[in-house]
């Protein structure tokens, strides 16, 4: 048994030993700029950002790779002045109005136009820009060509016909759909506003989905639920390509970055299409994202920080190329870039590049907010999952998104 | 107080003050401001944060959905951990083994139990465990973890075989000290031996470990956390169902992008006042 001065003895140890922990930083003498990232999936990215760092030649980078609930750790960390002086995350205006990150408008400067304007957007807020976006990522519906000539089913181009299609793909152990495993709930309720013309969010930072149609749109998403072709409850969630790679489905909502692994099972036989419209004052959509290069406003290094995130994500192209290309499969932010990307000119990708430019829609915009995002998603989910009354559930979001603008915005 | 004393108790005091009793004065403090990501907050409110989770209709929502869930697990774990008990202390051979059989779950951690369940038992499609068998009898395939109230299925059967081994041991240790000379005088004065001497002397003699148990079981499924986040939710948070009051707050506090510590604080307030009510209640009717 251990006696009690061993323990304490331990304990004393154990302190110190996480005293010097906290810097073991490569950098190691307290002047390096300390730079955070999400942990990627692809192999690779890791030790690219770290070359990536340790090329810069003005002050050392240390790179933290977080493994994890990023999101959780890094609101955590920014609310003590022991935050990453670099980091990468989305703009939300709550985290602009609490002043935790500085402007980067005469970092991206010159370079500004070449940005995709809709993922600029995405990182703005009262007119100022506070993330360099790093890479595209997006959500479009994967379907398998095969399946579709069986069947003798083409492409949708609206919602109807989607469902209906779903319907008559659904043969045997093959579902017509799959679109998570809560039936679509988390992924769905944008596209279905914006296939009805609608948004979370207008410009004027009003509310976009008070109105009769929404009700409609999400009633389509309970149609869906309730007509037996929709794959529920796989191993894999839709970020995977698994139930489509299997054949346990013949369309699929996943991502952009599954385009690799879905090539590698079924060769040519895919396609990608947006979330189709569901009436003519709607349009086909995709979501798009991108994680923002930013720096901490309580930062002791506010103008190295911004230097080093000029040099990286707005001079350094050959590295957002690399980024964007070589491990994972994203678009790159750039214009220039995104053109110039040899991987993305053929096939499934070039429809992706030619979806963000002309159906993009903002997955995550800074004003729609996580009380909102939660407020939405519950009345989503209560309509397609429990079949509530949709105008009802709408009704309740609706003064919900309502109070928490008048908050943000008066 | 001698040095000796404080040699002893200090260290473990300090860090029972530091990571304890301070943050939970910290976040009643933040439960009468407004503070959205700062945990430094200037605006003082007054009760405003407890006016908006008292009239909040998810929050209110998942206080009721666990009151009921309390109301149905509680005598339910309560019932099957002291069967077991009984059934374990009354064989004569092999009793350690049985003993450790049924505590092991509890050795087992949530998260991978709930991995277990979710991923391989009660997945949805055709060839998860429970499909198998259901494909067996012709059935078609259940999407468990999605569909009410299938989803309450999993959770319960995940919290009993999670918890039932831990209560068992409880119940065994009361029935252990229960003097043998009281059954044998209840035999001699003609008791049966099942119902008569269990209601009459096994149950009157466990009342110290019942009140325990109850106490633990109703603080748990307030408590509820760990299995309902692991099974139900996604990374694009969790659905409205079965949401235990503590993941709501999570996710208004702290989950992606909340960073509401005011209404957070506010809520846990609210229900750790819940807690120690309801605790009280039941102690009171029970002890009676």
């Amino acid at each position: 048994m251990i006696s009690r001065r061993r323990l304490l003895t331990a304990a004393g140890a154990t302190a110190l030993l996480t005293a010097c922990g906290s810097n073991t930083g490569r950098g190691g003498d307290g002047q390096a700029l300390r730079q955070w990232y999400h942990a990627y999936g692809e192999p690779g990215v890791q030790q690219a950002v770290e070359r990536y760092a340790k090329s810069y030649g003005k002050v050392p980078v240390d790179v933290q790779w977080n493994p994890g609930d990023y999101d959780s750790k890094l609101a955590t960390s920014l609310l003590s002045g022991s935050g990453p002086d670099v980091f990468e995350s989305t703009t939300q205006v709550s985290a602009v109005r609490a002043g935790q990150m500085v402007p980067l408008d005469d970092v991206i400067a010159s370079a500004k136009d070449d940005f995709t304007a809709s993922i600029l957007a995405g990182h703005t807020v009262d007119g100022q820009i506070y993330g360099i976006p790093q890479a595209v990522d997006m959500q479009m519906l994967f379907y398998r060509k095969s399946m579709f000539a069986s069947a003798g089913v083409t492409p949708p181009s609206t919602v109807d016909e989607l469902v209906s299609a779903a319907r008559r793909l659904t043969t045997g152990g093959v579902k017509g759909l799959f679109a998570g495993n809560d039936g679509g709930v988390a992924v769905l309720g944008g596209p279905a506003l914006w296939s009805a013309g609608l948004d979370y969010v207008t410009p004027q930072h009003q509310v976009g989905f008070d109105d009769p149609l929404a009700a409609q749109a999400i009633g389509k998403l309970r149609e869906l639920n309730t007509s037996g072709a929709l794959l529920l409850g796989a191993v894999k969630d839709w970020a995977e390509p698994d139930a489509f790679t299997q054949g346990l489905v013949a369309m699929q909502w996943t991502g952009l970055w599954t385009v690799p692994a879905v090539q590698k099972a079924l060769g040519d036989d895919f396609g990608v299409l947006p979330w189709p419209r569901l009436n003519d004052s709607g349009r086909p959509s995709v979501p798009v994202g991108a994680f923002g290069a930013m720096v901490n406003a309580k930062s002791a290094k506010v103008a190295e920080a911004k230097e080093f995130v000029r040099w990286l994500w707005v001079e350094r192209t050959d590295y957002q190329a690399d980024f964007n290309q070589s491990y994972g499969f994203h678009i790159p932010p750039r214009q220039s870039l995104a053109a110039s990307a040899e991987k993305l000119k053929t096939g499934a990708a070039a429809d992706a590049v030619k979806f963000v430019r002309d159906n993009a829609k903002a997955s995550n915009p800074p004003d729609w907010t996580s009380a909102m995002r939660t407020a939405f998603g519950d009345a989503v989910s209560q309509v397609v999952r429990d079949g509530a009354d949709a105008s009802t559930e709408l009704r309740g979001a609706v003064a919900k998104v309502r109070d928490e603008l008048k908050r943000l915005y008066g | 107080m001698t040095r000796s004393f404080w040699l002893f108790v200090g260290p473990f005091f300090l860090g029972l003050l530091v990571f304890v009793y301070v943050p939970i004065g910290w976040s009643v403090l933040l439960s009468f401001f407004d503070a959205r990501n700062t945990v430094t907050p200037t605006t003082f409110v007054g009760f405003d944060n407890y006016a908006d989770m008292l009239t909040d209709g998810p929050f209110l929502q998942s206080l009721g959905t666990f009151s009921l869930f309390a109301l149905f697990v509680v005598p339910l774990t309560f019932v099957l951990a002291l069967a077991l008990a009984l059934l374990v202390n009354g064989i004569q051979f092999m009793q350690t083994f049985f003993r450790s059989v049924f505590f092991l779950p509890f050795a087992c951690s949530y998260v991978v139990a709930s991995l277990v369940w979710k991923l391989s038992i009660f997945n949805g499609v055709r060839f998860g465990l429970a499909n198998t068998l259901l494909g067996w009898f012709g059935e078609e395939p259940i999407p468990w973890t999605v569909t009410p109230p299938w989803y309450w299925l999993v959770l319960v059967t995940l919290r009993l075989w999670l918890q039932l081994g831990f209560y068992m041991i409880l119940f065994i240790a009361g029935l252990q000290r229960i003097p043998q000379h009281l059954y044998e005088a209840a035999w001699i004065d003609g008791a049966s031996r099942g119902w008569q001497t269990l209601r009459y002397i096994t149950m009157p003699q466990l009342r110290t470990t019942s009140v325990a148990v109850l106490l633990l079981l109703l603080v748990a499924a307030y408590q509820a956390f760990d299995e309902f986040y692991n099974v139900l939710g996604t990374d694009r948070g969790y659905p409205p169902f079965a949401r235990p009051p503590l993941i709501y707050l999570y996710y208004t506090a702290l989950g992606s992008g909340g960073q509401d510590f005011g209404h957070g604080s506010a809520g846990a307030v609210i229900l750790t006042l819940l807690i120690a009510g309801v605790t009280l209640l039941q102690g009171k009717v029970i002890t009676r």
